[in-house]
């Protein structure tokens, strides 16, 4: 079983390097918008602090929308998706390979330039660290919870717009909890309780989701 | 059990349209099964229903006596499928191809085998390419190299020959040939004449098996 993981985990991993292009766009993306706030807003430091943890998560949230036609579309397009299904596995653990390969070539990087990006906002060190703590934390939410929208519009003309309209009010909690934490910790007060909302939601997603994208992937194959 | 595929009664329906209906068959180890038919027939759904990535509309299709329903990962253990598609990587070589397939299906990949698997299929010397380098023709043989490696009971292959020459489409009826002679099972589906040696071949025609 975990040898089944490890391979498909290898597999995307390496697919996503060798299309680093795709990879890094997503990454620009993200770097790009929030770094617009400062320069839109102009160098009102107290302003910039005070919208900085919202508009790193939005970003945030859209960079991982954007990736998420990448998911299963190429491997749908190229006859690889059925193999994967027809694996002698469960499908829920290819899915689940899937998803953290998906989020290693997109959460992680995200989650490691953020704290370059919240210098920008004049985030003190202490709500830098909680940033990149929420943001480990919930965007593998995003990429389980994607997971299923992808699944679903398979296939599907304009999935891209459709994909983010079935996976954007789902992520709202992830939003909120995520922002939340950065807030609490630049005003002074406890982020755990934040993260620790986080972290269920991320717990809640690791149970459900590949079982939900696997069972829409068998419908969108059909 | 005896290791048999079955298929009791089947029935395809897509959208409104019945492909084919009552079509049963069973198929023991060394036999082949051709299916053919006019475009459109159904033969496509007819293999993706043998696989269980479509569900049949009535019937059902029994794998050494059981559903494969309820089997499930049992099932796919001793089944290989090469689709229409080739599910090939373009951005993967031959050889990381071959390495991918075999450790999900649960294989510790084995370097010789895969590279005498690879030379067997003309594509000797090309292994390290990207596999976006190799022609439709060599990406299909690459597919193919896949069932030399994988040592499945049951291939299911659809349209096995397109885009091959003249040579490989021999070595491809030559490997059908030995899969059969070796106790194997093979079902598939082709616009052009296969001459398999080994093993006793069955037809199924898809034309007319419709109803309204």
């Amino acid at each position: 079983m975990l040898a089944t993981l490890r391979w498909v985990i290898q597999r995307d991993t390496t697919l996503a390097w060798r299309g680093r292009a795709g990879v890094l766009s997503t990454l620009f993306f993200f770097v790009i918008v929030v770094s617009l706030f400062p320069l839109g807003v102009g160098p009102e430091m107290n302003v910039l602090r005070m919208i900085a943890p919202g508009v790193v998560w939005v970003a945030a949230l859209l960079a991982s929308m954007l990736s998420l036609d990448r998911m299963f579309a190429h491997d749908y397009l190229d006859g690889s998706l059925e193999q994967l299904m027809l694996t002698p596995q469960p499908l829920s653990l290819v899915v689940m390979g899937k998803i953290i390969a998906h989020w290693l070539a997109t959460g992680a990087p995200l989650a490691l330039i953020a704290p370059l990006l919240g210098v920008q906002f004049d985030l003190p060190p202490r709500a830098l660290l909680v940033l990149v703590a929420s943001l480990l934390l919930g965007t593998p939410a995003l990429s389980l919870i994607g997971a299923i929208g992808a699944a679903l519009t398979l296939g599907l003309r304009g999935g891209g717009v459709l994909v983010s309209l079935l996976v954007l009010p789902l992520c709202i909690p992830v939003l909120i909890f995520g922002a939340g934490a950065v807030e609490a910790s630049i005003s002074g007060a406890s982020a755990e309780p934040h993260l620790s909302l986080l972290g269920a939601v991320l717990l809640l997603a690791l149970l459900f989701a590949p079982w939900a994208t696997a069972a829409a992937l068998r419908i969108s194959l059909e | 059990m005896s290791l048999t595929l079955e298929a009791d009664a089947l029935e395809c329906q897509r959208g409104e349209r019945v492909l084919f209906r009552g079509l049963s068959f069973s198929l023991a180890p060394g036999e082949m099964l051709e299916v053919t038919g006019p475009n459109g027939s159904g033969k496509t759904s007819l293999l993706r229903m043998l696989c269980g990535l479509l569900s049949p509309t009535a019937g059902e299709i029994r794998w050494q006596g059981s559903n494969i329903r309820s089997l499930k990962e049992e099932y796919l253990k001793g089944l290989a499928y090469l689709g229409h598609a080739n599910g090939v990587k373009a951005e993967l070589s031959a050889v990381e191809n071959m390495r991918i397939s075999c450790g999900l299906d649960g294989n510790n990949p084995d370097g010789q085998k895969i590279g005498s698997a690879l030379r067997r299929m003309g594509l000797g010397g090309r292994e390290k390419l990207p596999a976006k380098q190799l022609s439709q023709g060599q990406q299909r043989r690459l597919a193919l190299a896949r069932l030399l490696v994988g040592g499945k009971a049951l291939w299911i292959l659809d349209e096995p020959l397109t885009a091959l020459d003249a040579d490989a489409v021999r070595l491809v009826q030559t490997v059908i040939g030995e899969h059969l002679g070796g106790g194997g099972m093979a079902v598939l589906t082709t616009h052009q004449q296969l001459d398999v040696r080994a093993g006793s071949t069955r037809r199924i025609d898809l034309a007319g098996a419709g109803g309204h």
